[in-house]
């Protein structure tokens, strides 16, 4: 269950299961054919994909969204296109693993076309791998994206010029706003083009080399060779893994034909063939493309943009921004407003009441009953925790982060806090796995996939299982606090050191050099709504797919728990704990119902609030714990899956007795100090 | 030891040997290994000055030796690194010259001319420069003409001279996005990260990140961003 769960969950959050074989054609059609989507991070690649096929990828305004292979259908005239999204690359050789993934594909599937998309802004830069995949004999097409940026820049690429210097078809495009896409379907569904001829010369020793090597390789690469020989000589590990697996004997071979090249230079391989490459490409952008000589007037946008990075300026915006992200929508609007009326309101006056009358009246055993409507019931707890609690909130969460993605402020918050997470021994970078784990803790374990160090991508983890909130957490925290300042204050103070130093001990424990920080700032961009209302809506609908089995099933669990008596002896042994942190008998639930999931737990504190059994001190104490404590039964996969067993456990084993102790100290001091919260 | 005046062939000794040290690990060298055109006399002069340590066959560096090498070393390799920067000459060239210069290029030059290309590193084929006082204080001048990106103030405008290879995969992403060796570069600010544009991309990068990216200040373009000053931290255009 958990596990497919899980599934589900990483094929939402890539846009896999989305892609599945839902479209099944009524007849079958005349050709059928294979198109790969490539390119550089954070040019459009998915905008495009979703524009062909109709179909949901995640897309934001930052590199780096797509992290797995999302695949879907298109029905242009009689030709049936299978379009497959790869993870943005900038180039064959890969450097961390979402790279590695394109290049498998390129490698292991027979593209009919390989369609690069290319930020005609930056065309200078995304050339090279044009020439790669050239290199690698490719059917490749050129999709010139983004063409309103370049002219706003100033910038005129001419389309036909590139064209006659690549001989690849390019086509102009607009995706997001939908201009060009009619072109770039008929080029889709007429003819295929040939291969292009172009070809990168290098310098005499890499040529020699590849002359060299090209007779030793065998079939079976799936490229041309001469792409092979390029990837060997730049000691391309996964080819490399190939050549011995394929033929073993002629390594030897190829080993001292590449020595023989790296002795001849000082620096490694991959830099000469990488300067060669940009150079050919300078040539060729320089042919195709004119910048506007006249200085171009900053717009709003750009201003707004450099004031955002500004030392000063950029701090009054970050609290800004996060106060209404954080305490406008996901408190004020989500708890407040949202929650008010779904929990107070529409479950709270009429369906509970309702349901519960009608429950009683048609099954006679009040045991029976319980199940459905009782103080754990399905309906009555279950359903109403997850619809009427915890999926306004998360909804709110999701709509805020998707509006901060698409607007290009997440690499600005990166850039901000850079020097404050290298402390953590992390960079700027994990900036967005910790902002997404606002959101939902599980979804950013994920995520921090984007990190390229081992150690960066452990210390995050563990950051986001110790001191992350989620949501779910952050609303009811923020909902149950707003009228308490000083509570507000304390928990969010507790809560950060807690982040900071746990960080600044994790950097110090765990071996490794701090990862270094780069990273392409975009340009502010007007979010467009229908992108924010998809991708707030199909994160929203995995999440909810996501809990509301879960939360049925834990209050079928609860059920039978009480009828056996199991509930009430795991309550009882909670209870010691809780009370030596200064909570009634009643939080006892909660943290019972926060190991399953952190957001259960939320709403259970809700509950519990409501019913007048938690307030003051003792509320302050049990969000604070609760908050750090549980990384929850999902989250706990994940971990698990992405950091291996052990690590998971460690995280976990470090955690529970860390958060019951952060509450106990914390109940001792509020006591001491006789806080009025 | 100012005013040493080491025959030809006795540097080349000094600095074959101290690379065998160094980059080798070999700690001494046999005397007929290094292949220099008068090193029997070269040998005799190290000998006489307390440079070099010689039993049976083989020879070593003493302490003082030590000294002497690495400064010849890093004249040397400042040489081509002048040679190839500034003055654009291909490497092999620059690399031939550069024997010759670094004779010219006495002790106190050096750490002028190390100011002058912002105190690199390595040389152009990534053999790292034993740095010298100018480096340890991060001495500027006027003239200075290659700098470190981390070095430069908001709005001085350059083209990239070179990317200080340490790590492969930070060069390779700094290519990728569109930060190659002559392309022109502005720096836009310095705090609380090191952000600088390139053609039409504006990268934010760590202070170690700009230590290795290296611009020859004063572009041949002017720069392709905004001609308008905001807020406080002054960007200065036109300074050339």
């Amino acid at each position: 269950m958990m596990r497919r769960a899980l599934q589900f969950l990483v094929g939402v959050l890539t846009g896999r299961s989305r892609c599945g074989c839902e479209t099944c054609p009524m007849a079958a059609p005349a050709t059928r054919r294979k198109v790969i989507l490539v390119g550089s991070p954070n040019v459009g690649k998915s905008v495009i994909f979703n524009q062909l096929t109709g179909r949901y990828a995640v897309v934001s305004n930052y590199p780096g969204t797509t992290v797995e292979v999302c695949r879907g259908s298109a029905r242009l005239g009689d030709v049936l296109l299978e379009v497959v999204d790869s993870p943005g690359a900038y180039s064959l050789a890969p450097l961390s693993e979402d790279e590695q993934v394109t290049q498998n594909l390129l490698t292991h599937e027979a593209a009919d076309l390989v369609l690069q998309v290319i930020d005609a802004k930056h065309l200078r830069r995304m050339l090279p791998l044009t020439f790669q995949l050239i290199e690698a004999g490719l059917p490749v097409a050129l999709d010139l994206n983004i063409m309103d940026e370049a002219e706003k820049a100033g910038l005129t690429v001419e389309p036909e010029v590139l064209s006659r210097e690549l001989g690849l078809p390019v086509i102009p495009t607009a995706a997001a706003s939908g201009v060009g896409l009619d072109r770039l379907r008929a080029m889709l569904s007429d003819g295929l083009p040939a291969r292009s001829s172009f070809q990168v010369s290098y310098p005499e020793p890499i040529e020699h080399a590849i002359g060299a090597i090209v007779p030793l390789l065998q079939g079976g690469y799936g490229l041309d060779p001469r792409a092979i020989a390029l990837l060997l000589l730049q000691r391309d590990a996964a080819t490399w893994d190939r050549a011995r697996h394929l033929a073993s004997e002629t390594t030897p071979g190829i080993e001292r034909i590449v020595a023989k090249t790296e002795a001849r230079y000082h620096t490694p391989l991959g830099y000469t063939i990488a300067l060669t490459r940009q150079r050919a490409a300078d040539r060729v952008a320089g042919r195709a493309l004119r910048q506007d000589p006249r200085p171009i007037r900053r717009t709003f946008a750009e201003v707004i943009g450099a004031l955002t990075m500004h030392p000063i300026a950029g701090i009054p915006i970050l609290a800004a921004v996060l106060y209404v992200a954080l305490y406008v929508v996901v408190g004020k609007l989500g708890a407040g407003v949202l929650v008010g009326f779904l929990d107070g309101s529409l479950f709270g006056r009429h369906i509970s009441p309702a349901v519960t009358a009608f429950a009683n009246r048609l099954l006679p055993w009040p045991a029976l009953a319980d199940l459905f409507v009782g103080e754990f019931g399905v309906i009555t707890l279950g359903l109403r925790y997850a619809l009427a609690v915890v999926l306004p909130l998360v909804g709110a969460f999701f709509l805020m982060f998707a509006l901060l993605e698409d607007s290009g402020y997440l690499p600005r918050l990166a850039l901000l806090v850079d020097r404050i997470f290298k402390r953590l021994g992390l960079s700027g970078r994990a900036v967005i796995p910790i902002v997404l784990g606002l959101g939902c803790d599980t979804m950013a374990t994920l995520v921090t996939r984007v990190l390229e160090t081992r150690r960066e991508r452990i210390i995050a983890t563990f950051l986001l299982a110790l001191a992350i909130p989620c949501s779910a957490q952050l609303g009811v925290v923020l909902g149950l606090l707003s009228g308490h300042p000083l509570g507000l204050a304390i928990w969010a103070g507790v809560i950060a050191a807690v982040f900071l130093l746990s960080g600044f001990v994790a950097a110090k424990i765990l071996p490794g050099e701090a990862a270094r920080f780069y990273l392409e700032i975009p340009p502010l961009r007007w979010p467009l709504l229908r992108n924010i209302a998809t991708k707030t809506l199909a994160r929203l609908r995995w999440y909810a797919a996501e809990i509301i089995p879960l939360f049925l099933l834990a209050s079928v669990l609860v059920w039978v728990g009480q009828l056996t008596h199991v509930f009430q002896i795991a309550l009882a042994l909670l209870r010691p704990a809780v009370n030596l942190i200064g909570l009634p008998d009643a939080a006892a639930d909660a943290f019972l119902f926060g190991f399953f999931r952190r957001d259960f737990g939320a709403a259970r504190i809700f509950d519990v609030h409501n019913a007048g059994a938690l307030s003051g001190i003792p509320l302050l104490v049990s969000m604070v714990t609760i908050t750090l404590f549980v990384p929850c039964v999902a989250q706990f996969l994940v971990m698990a899956r992405e950091r291996g067993l052990r690590s998971a456990i460690a995280v976990a084993a470090i955690i529970v007795p860390f958060a019951f102790g952060v509450g106990y100290l914390l109940n001792l001091a509020l006591m001491a100090l006789r806080v009025q919260v | 030891m100012t005013d040493l005046e080491l025959s030809e062939s006795a540097e080349e000794i000094l600095a074959s040997l101290w690379v065998a040290k160094t980059e080798r690990n070999e700690s001494s060298r046999q005397g007929c290994d290094l292949e220099i055109g008068d090193r029997e006399a070269g040998l005799a002069q190290l000998g006489d000055l307390g440079l070099v340590h010689q039993e049976g066959g083989a020879v070593s560096l003493t302490p003082a030796g030590e000294v002497e090498a690495a400064s010849i070393i890093r004249r040397e390799r400042l040489a081509e690194r002048l040679l190839t920067d500034v003055l654009a000459l291909g490497e092999e060239q620059a690399t031939e010259a550069a024997c010759r210069f670094e004779h010219i290029l006495r002790k106190g030059i050096d750490d002028q001319v190390c100011t002058l290309l912002g105190h690199p590193k390595a040389c152009p084929h990534g053999s790292p420069i034993p740095p010298g006082d100018c480096c340890r204080t991060g001495a500027r001048s006027a003239g200075t003409v290659i700098s470190s990106l981390a070095d430069l103030t908001p709005g001085q405008t350059g083209t990239i001279a070179y990317l200080q290879g340490t790590r492969r995969d930070m060069v390779q992403r700094m290519l990728a996005m569109g930060a190659a060796p002559g392309a022109p570069i502005v720096l836009l600010q310095t705090a609380p990260s090191y952000v600088f544009q390139v053609g039409q991309t504006q990268v934010a990068v760590d202070r170690e990140t700009a230590e290795d990216i290296y611009v020859r200040i004063g572009g041949r373009r002017s720069p392709p961003a905004p001609s308008r000053r905001w807020f406080g931290r002054g960007r200065r255009w036109g300074r050339r």
